[in-house]
């Protein structure tokens, strides 16, 4: 920014130079005019990162080291107690941020990956191959996920690598609809037919022509379809056929430590600790929630209403 | 359309058997099954005819209301104690439609009057709470909800009960009172959404010219919401609502977990970690029907309370 002159023209006005801020100027801007929830929203996600990718650094004790006391209260010793078979619920809080939040931010990309692709194909080539990927997914959303889930995974048993294909392929179905319903919108446009003309190949449209133009809703869907697929993985972990022990799962410590609740009239700690992985939960998705309805609005264009 | 859906999704439920690896037979009945029991199970479920055979007999069976045998209480010796599906599920269906309207019949008015109050009054204060409120519930995970709520009203201030265990000679009234803690869970969770939903369908509409045109009429914002507004918002709140309850009958499967109560999603899970696959397939496709029913139905009030699409040209 220039130094404002002391006396105003119109001239000098009209003729100085459009600076263009760089990208971190910019972000900067953004950031100061994001609410208070927003920039509280990534606070939160920002921690949540650091702990999943730290988490030996800040865990006192190992994922499934077991100590001799089971259903130890809050002490220095274990911070939030131990669990039923005596594991320090705080170290498996953290090493359930790594498990918990890396499973399901690997399945959302895998949805992303397979809806974004296959509805951008089918929004490019509007031939048999739209109707057949769209009739399929029509099928496939007519069966609630967490049913179909549950079915797909009596048949082929509780694995980590079983739990992101089925959850990634049952989502991607909702991937796929959005990005073939906000394609479409673009495919009509002129410089997409320029770029037919050209001569450009299928993946050159969709990455350089189209993707550009429909990256905010996808980006947003982004936020949103984590946190589905987030709390899909915790109510399966939760009914037990989600993530196993030992590995350290959030869904499956508050299944473990649920009875403890009823004890909150004598020991009100106690009653809190199978809260605690849940408020983890809780906590993560609001906070996406925050910054995901920031996004939208900043990048609807809409400020009235 | 809807039927041809359910044709689909039965073939798929159905081939999730098929799916099995390893000895189906053998499986079930343990490793200490003899050669002939092994053989006479297999003869009984028809493993030993083509698959195309075998879905239709499923399928005409189901039609029938006959989903099968449940396959826990078969075991090696070859005594057969094991009980039909569909009277596993009957009883528990009962229970979960009970749960699930109960749930409804508070939630849908209550989402309705506070979409449309907020889209009056909307960034109000009010507003703004309601709409902060509602977001923080959509976030949190069911079992969550569910656990402050018998931390509060059943743990440290017993109110109601947290195990709500009923069965058949429970009466209505002890009915009610077990079931009013998974029932409110169930409430919250999906009042939040369709508050939301009805908020943002009037006020979508709010943005049209007509609405304009009312306005400067001179009519006041809530004849504007109430007559203008609402009745080309039913399409999109029908769907939203029949959406939810299609949710609520998914939702119901964690809730009944948590509050022990004998639902048919306790059973799904139940038969899910026991790979009992009848009873899986049973469950699953009540769980879809109703599901696809729900979103047929919204379809059918989308078309009604529009005329222009009652009229086609």
């Amino acid at each position: 920014m220039k130094p404002k002159p002391d006396k105003y023209s119109a001239l000098s006005e009209v003729g100085a130079v459009h600076e263009r801020r760089s990208f971190w100027e910019r972000m900067v801007i953004d950031l100061r005019k994001a609410p208070y929830t927003a920039l509280f929203g990534m606070v939160i996600i920002f921690l949540y990162a650091l702990v999943a990718v730290f988490a030996p650094l800040f865990a006192p004790y190992g994922e499934a080291q077991i100590f001799p006391e089971p259903y130890a209260p809050w002490s220095s010793t274990y911070i939030f107690g131990t669990d039923q078979i005596g594991r320090d619920i705080f170290s498996r809080m953290i090493f359930g941020a790594r498990n918990t939040v890396g499973i399901a931010v690997a399945t959302t990309f895998l949805a992303f990956l397979i809806g974004g692709v296959l509805g951008l194909a089918a929004a490019i080539n509007r031939s048999w191959l739209d109707q057949f990927l769209s009739r399929s997914v029509d099928v496939l959303m007519a069966i609630p996920s967490l049913i179909f889930a549950l079915v797909l995974l009596s048949i082929f048993g509780s694995t980590i690598t079983n739990l992101i294909l089925i959850i990634a392929v049952l989502d991607s179905t909702r991937v796929f609809r959005l990005t073939r319903a906000v394609a479409l919108n673009v495919v009509v446009m002129d410089y997409v037919e320029a770029a037919r003309l050209r001569g450009e190949g299928l993946g050159w449209i969709m990455r350089r022509e189209i993707l550009p133009n429909i990256l905010p809703p996808l980006i947003a869907e982004f936020g949103l379809r984590f946190c589905f697929v987030f709390l899909t993985i915790a109510a399966l972990s939760f009914l037990g056929v989600g993530i196993q022990p030992p590995t350290a799962d959030w869904g499956s410590m508050v299944r473990d430590n649920a009875s403890l609740i009823m004890f909150a009239q004598y020991d009100l700690k106690a009653g809190l600790t199978p809260l605690l992985p849940a408020a983890a939960i809780a906590l993560l998705t609001v906070a996406i929630n925050f910054v995901v309805d920031w996004f939208l609005h900043k990048t609807s264009g809409l400020h009235d209403e | 359309m809807g039927i041809a859906t359910l044709f689909v999704v039965s073939i798929i439920i159905f081939s999730s058997i098929e799916l099995l690896p390893g000895d189906f037979g053998q499986a079930v009945l343990g490793q200490a099954a003899t050669e002939e029991t092994v053989a006479a199970f297999r003869r009984e479920l028809g493993l030993d005819q083509p698959a195309i055979i075998r879905y239709g007999q499923w399928a005409g069976a189901v039609i029938q209301g006959d989903l099968g045998t449940s396959f826990s209480g078969r075991n090696a010796s070859g005594v057969d104690r094991s009980r039909d599906v569909v009277d596993l599920v009957i009883p528990r269906l009962r229970n979960t439609l009970f749960l699930a309207s109960m749930a409804a019949l508070v939630a849908v008015p209550l989402s309705l009057v506070l979409g449309i109050s907020t889209a009056l009054y909307r960034n109000s204060f009010y507003d703004r709470s309601v709409n902060m409120a509602t977001l923080t519930t959509i976030s949190f995970p069911e079992f969550f909800v569910a656990y402050i709520l018998i931390l509060f009203l059943s743990s440290l201030y017993s109110v109601f009960p947290s195990l709500a265990n009923v069965d058949v000679d429970t009466s209505f009234g002890e009915r009610i009172y077990r079931a009013a803690l998974p029932a409110l869970t169930l409430t919250l969770v999906i009042v939040a959404h369709m508050m939301r939903m009805t908020r943002a369908a009037i006020i979508n509409l709010l943005a049209s010219p007509y609405i304009q045109m009312a306005r400067l009429s001179g009519a006041s914002p809530m004849e504007v919401i109430l007559k203008h507004a609402l009745p080309n918002a039913w399409a999109p709140i029908a769907t939203v609502i029949a959406f939810n309850l299609a949710y609520l009958v998914v939702g119901v499967v964690v809730v009944e977990v948590v509050f022990v109560y004998p639902g048919i999603g306790q059973l799904m899970v139940d038969a899910v970690a026991s790979r009992d696959i009848p009873v899986v397939q049973g469950c699953a496709l009540i769980f879809a029907m109703t599901y696809i029913l729900l979103n047929l139905l919204a379809d059918i009030i989308g078309i009604v309370t529009n005329p222009r699409l009652l009229h086609p040209k």
